[in-house]
Parts: C-alpha cells; sequence; structure tokens
C-alpha cells in the first residue's frame, strides 16, 4: 500500500457515519410541523370553547347559582340547586351499585371463569359490546324496564341511578379486569405455597395490587355517568324542578339534563344559565379526574 | 421402607428404631400443623417424607413426567437435577399440589407423605401448602413492608403468638435480620435480588412448614448471595427437609444429602418428550461413581 493509498483509506474512514442527509432532517421538521399544528388546533378549539362559556356564564355564577331553585320562567332568579344535588345523588348510588357489582364481576372473569367455556366467553364478547352501546339505548332499556315495564319505578334517583349503573358497568368490569391482570401470578403463586385460599390470595394480595386500578377505572366511569343527558331524558328526569330529590323514589333532575333545557329557552338569560351550570359541572369532572390522576400516580403498584 | 416410617410414627414404642430418637408427636394420619425443632440427626435419615411411587404427570393429557418411584427423605437435602426440560419443577410441583393451579394438569399415583396419599381425595391442597412451603426461581416477594410479608402466612394460617418475635424469627433464621431490622417498614421491592430471595426463604419459613421445595432459588443471584442461601439451607435442614432443583451441579454438590438426576426420554419420539428419574442415590456417588452412563455423562458435562 503506497503513503497516498492510505491516506485515502484514512480520508474515507472519517465519514464511515455519514451526516444527516437534508432530506431526511427536512422529512423530520415536517412530521415535527403537523404534529404540533393538530396539538395547536385542538388546543385552540378548546380555548375557545372554553372562553364562550366562561364570558357567557361567568356573570351568572355566584351564591345564587348554587342556592336558588330552576325556573322555567324566570331566569333571574333561577338557580340549579336541584341539578347539582341531583347529580351528586345519581354518582353516589351509581357508585353503590357499580363497585360491588363491577369489582365482583370482574373478579369472576378473571380468577374463577374458565374462559374455554362457551358461556364465559359470550360474557365477555357481550360485555365489549355493551362498553359501545351508545348512551341513548341505556336510556331505552332503563325506560322499557326501570321505569315501566318489571321494575316500574317511575322516573325516580333510583331509576335514574340504574340505568347509569348499567351503562358504566361495562367500562368498569374492563377496567378492573385489566387491573387485575396486570398483578402478576407469582404473587399470586407465593400466597397460594404459603397456605392461602384461593379467596384470601384474591382479597388480601390480587386486590390490594389492583385496587389503584380499578378506583382510577371507577372515577372515570363516574365522571362519565354524571356527564351523560341522552339516557336521563330519555327515562323522564324532571326539568326544572323546584325541589330537591329527597329519596330515592323521588323525581330528580341532573345538570347535564337542566342545561340542555335551559340552552333550549330562546331567552338568552337562560342561555347564560345554562352557561354557569356547564362551569359547575366541568369543574366536578376536572375534580374528579384530578383524584384519578393523582390516585394513578400515587398508589399504582409498579410490578 | 415407607411402612416403617409409618409404624414408627404411629406407634411411640418404635422409638428404639431410631438412632436419633425424634420422634414426631402426631399421628400418621393428620399433617401435623407445627413440627417441634428436632436434634440434628449425625446418621442418615433413616424416614421419609415423600415416598414417592410411580407418579405421573401429564398436561392437557401429554405426559411430562413418568414413572418416578423414590422415597425423599426426611431433614436431607435433596437436589433435584437434569437437563432443561426434563421436568424437575414439574415433580417438584407436585409435592406441595402447586400443580393443581395449573389448568390441565393432571397427577396420577402415590405421593405418601406421612402416612397420607397427598393426591388422595380427600385432602385439601390448601392444607397441603401450609405443610410444604416453596421458593421460587424469580424472588416474588409481596407489594408491601417487609414486615407485611413475613407476617402474611402466620396471618393466613392463623398462627398465635406475638406477631412481632414470629416475623424477627423468621428474618433471623433467613440470616436477614441483620440487614433489615432498620427498616421493616419499608417496601419489599426495595431490597436486592438476593435480599429479596431471603425474603421469601424467611416467609416460607415463618409458617413452620415441614418441608420447603426450593425451584433454583438461586438462579437470579450472584455467587455471594447464593452462599448465603446455601449455608442457610446447611443450618436449617436440621430442622426441615429440603427438596431443591438446580441447574448448578457444584451446587448439589455442595448442600444436597442425596440427588435425583432427571432425563428426558426421546424413545417415544422428539413430539413425545416424557421425563424420566434416572437415578436417585447419595449425591457423593451420583457424582462420584454413578450408576447409570447417563448421569455420569450428565455430571461430568459430557451430556448432549
Ligand atoms: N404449564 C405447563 N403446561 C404444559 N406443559 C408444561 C407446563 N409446564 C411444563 N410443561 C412441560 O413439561 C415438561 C417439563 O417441564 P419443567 O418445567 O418441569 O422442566 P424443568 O426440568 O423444570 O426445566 P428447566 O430446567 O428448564 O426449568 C416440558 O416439556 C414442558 O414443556
Ligand atoms: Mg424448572
Amino acid at each position: 500500500m503506497t503513503g497516498a493509498q492510505i491516506a485515502a483509506k484514512a480520508a474515507t474512514q472519517t465519514t464511515v457515519i455519514s451526516r444527516r442527509s437534508k432530506k431526511d432532517s427536512r422529512r423530520e421538521t415536517g412530521f415535527a410541523l403537523i404534529m404540533w399544528g393538530a396539538l395547536a388546533f385542538i388546543c385552540l378549539a378548546i380555548a375557545v370553547l372554553l372562553l364562550t362559556i366562561v364570558i357567557d356564564g361567568l356573570p351568572r355564577f355566584s351564591m345564587d347559582l348554587f342556592t336558588n331553585q330552576p325556573s322555567k320562567v324566570n331566569p333571574e332568579t333561577s338557580g340549579i340547586q336541584s341539578a347539582i344535588l341531583g347529580t351528586l345523588y345519581l354518582m353516589v348510588l351509581t357508585a353503590a351499585f357499580v363497585i360491588p357489582i363491577g369489582i365482583a364481576t370482574a373478579i369472576y372473569l378473571e380468577e374463577y371463569a374458565d374462559s374455554t367455556k362457551w358461556f364465559n366467553r359470550f360474557i365477555e364478547l357481550n360485555i365489549q359490546n355493551l362498553a359501545s352501546v351508545p348512551s341513548v339505548v341505556y336510556g331505552l332499556l332503563g325506560l322499557a324496564f326501570i321505569v315501566r315495564g318489571p321494575l316500574s319505578l317511575g322516573p325516580t334517583l333510583l331509576a335514574g341511578g340504574i340505568t347509569l349503573t348499567l351503562l358504566v358497568l361495562p367500562v368498569v368490569i374492563i377496567v378492573g379486569r385489566e387491573a387485575i391482570r396486570a398483578v402478576p401470578p407469582s404473587i399470586s403463586e407465593g400466597a397460594l405455597a404459603l397456605g392461602a385460599t384461593k379467596w384470601q390470595t384474591i382479597w388480601r394480595q390480587v386486590l390490594p395490587g389492583s385496587i389503584a386500578g380499578i378506583a382510577t377505572g371507577i372515577i372515570l366511569a363516574l365522571s362519565r355517568a354524571i356527564g351523560e343527558t341522552a339516557p336521563l331524558i330519555v327515562i323522564g328526569a324532571a326539568v326544572s324542578p323546584r325541589f330537591n330529590p329527597d329519596g330515592l323514589g323521588s323525581a330528580f333532575t341532573a345538570m347535564p339534563v337542566q342545561i340542555f333545557a335551559y340552552s333550549k329557552d330562546a331567552d338568552p338569560q337562560f342561555l347564560e344559565l345554562a352557561s354557569a351550570t356547564i362551569l359547575v359541572l366541568m369543574g366536578l369532572l376536572l375534580l374528579m379526574n384530578s383524584i384519578a390522576i393523582y390516585l394513578r400516580n400515587r398508589f399504582e403498584q409498579k410490578w | 421402607m415407607p411402612d416403617t416410617t409409618r409404624t414408627a410414627e404411629s406407634d411411640p414404642t418404635k422409638t428404639m428404631d431410631e438412632p436419633t430418637g425424634s420422634t414426631s408427636s402426631s399421628s400418621a394420619h393428620e399433617v401435623s400443623p407445627h413440627l417441634e425443632p428436632k436434634p440434628a440427626s449425625e446418621t442418615p435419615s433413616t424416614e421419609t417424607i415423600f415416598d414417592c411411587r410411580n407418579v405421573d404427570v401429564l398436561y392437557s393429557g401429554k405426559l411430562a413426567v413418568a414413572e418416578v418411584t423414590a422415597p425423599l427423605m426426611k431433614r436431607e437435602i435433596t437436589a433435584l437435577i437434569g437437563p432443561s426440560g426434563c421436568g424437575k419443577s414439574t415433580f417438584l410441583r407436585c409435592l406441595n399440589r402447586m400443580n393443581d393451579l395449573i389448568p390441565g394438569a393432571e397427577v396420577r399415583g402415590e405421593i405418601i407423605y406421612h402416612g397420607q396419599d397427598l393426591y388422595a381425595k380427600d385432602v385439601d391442597p390448601v392444607q397441603v401448602r401450609k405443610h410444604i412451603g416453596m421458593v421460587f426461581q424469580k424472588p416474588n416477594p409481596f407489594p408491601k413492608s417487609i414486615y407485611e410479608n413475613i407476617a402474611f402466612g402466620p396471618r393466613i394460617v392463623g398462627m398465635k403468638g406475638d406477631m412481632d418475635e414470629i416475623v424477627e424469627n423468621a428474618l433471623k433464621r433467613a440470616s436477614l435480620w441483620d440487614d433489615v431490622k432498620d427498616r421493616l417498614k419499608d417496601n419489599a421491592f426495595g431490597m436486592s435480588g438476593g435480599q429479596q430471595q431471603r425474603l421469601c426463604i424467611a416467609r416460607a419459613l415463618a409458617v413452620e412448614p415441614d418441608v420447603l421445595l426450593m425451584d433454583e432459588p438461586c438462579s437470579a443471584l450472584d455467587p455471594i448471595s447464593t452462599n448465603r442461601i446455601e449455608d442457610l439451607m446447611l443450618e436449617i435442614k436440621e430442622q426441615y427437609s429440603i427438596v431443591i432443583v438446580t441447574h448448578n451441579m457444584q451446587q448439589a454438590a455442595r448442600v444436597s444429602d442425596k440427588t435425583a438426576f432427571f432425563t428426558v426420554d426421546l424413545s417415544a419420539g422428539e413430539s413425545n418428550r416424557v421425563g424420566r428419574l434416572v437415578e436417585h442415590d447419595v449425591t457423593e456417588k451420583i457424582f462420584t461413581q454413578p450408576e447409570d452412563k447417563r448421569t455420569e455423562e450428565y455430571v461430568t458435562g459430557k451430556f448432549g
């Protein structure tokens, strides 16, 4: 090898790792721009929405909103007390039903059901499907079977709670199963090898290990439940009742229903009331989602 | 041999048969809840703890381990060795009925433990596991404090006594107490792998089992942790019977009294691999003058 050849080789070797081509870097900036654009679009849409609501609703956002009852004729003195209480009661009622039933079903499907049996697969498939059924269909179900028909509860708080329970149950079951499945089998094996029964293993190891995920799922499901309008309207929630619900058999309204009722009115003052109600509802939803995020970050088990 | 065991157990006057003078207070037909610590046996053990007779294991109808007949001795360490897939873990899991948890697994034959067939119809696998503890290949502490990890078992089995003391004793027996005594409330996930494995051993010991089954307990550990666990096994074998699966020949030679060599029988074709027990004898004999050529090839590293 001559000196010139060696020099030439050394020269080529310095560029073994080729520099980034112009085309590549242009493509990368292109992608970044598209993604930033999409993000900006979403943020802008949300900002506009929020801003109009805040501008419309803020003047009406006062104590009166919380202390006064709704009215169909007097927008000046209207509030949403019965709707706020209705939403809170519905939430508690739905939670009371959905927590035990949802967790029990999730445990059954994950820990006991033999997935080779046809009916267990059938149940699983149906739960998946039910999670994507439009909420208005649940309203019709509630109307036919709970308000009228077999249960004949009438358009009561209890009927609303059961309807919303049916609506969010599939989601709670699916999230619960995922959380339970995330607990490694080695944990159950460890407990069983110590002489724990299956139930002791589930109750003391599997559930504590998955409770953060389950709780997060339940809160998100509840926040979906209290945002629902259609099923409550279909089952016949009261419009602008001037009384608070006082029991399971009481007529009721809820914030989304009240928002719907107010926003239909031609009087622009009612529109402001609707915006103020939206602010309250959004505040509640934000609070719930924050709790869910906090729970997940704080308590979720890293395996 | 198994018959002598049973008579000796059920008839206290026959303790003459046992030079060590160790007797079990339990009758042959009930699995004793707490074994008293017994004096170490200087002479080779003469009592069987597991008398396995013609044990077959099937997964979904397919034979995985066939015709294992072996008496495993009390207060000894028995090592199970053999190539991968020969059914060591499968066999080990028969001894505390962990195979019941695998859908499709089936065990045939008899495993006599304290005069009782573990697979008899009226035997509750949960009760079996209270007496026969298990340590797994990968440390599997519970996602709780060190204290709670140990206390879980005793609470489950309803052990009486001061829980703090039970926890301390278990940790001491697993020679972990000095490492963790100041941080019992810390999460066990913050421990090193070796400490976690010793915690799992302590956890198994806390329920005062009769037997400890260990499936490659050191395979994920460094030599120092391995050493500590081996020392630990030698210490506790005075009170417990231990069956350990290991891929480490030196480990088997170092710690075990008896060694059982399993291999894969391919005579029925590659798709019908069946694990068989080739030879079961005193460890020294297995490693120096085994009866079977396959054993010799395996222990000298000429296998395959
Ligand atoms: N859960 C299971 N379902 C079906 N077959 C299994 C199952 N577990 C083990 N087997 C089969 O049983 C045979 C023995 O497996 P086993 O795990 O007992 O071997 P091993 O000797 O412990 O191997 P290794 O040394 O790799 O751990 C293998 O052929 C394996 O494929
Ligand atoms: Mg194995």
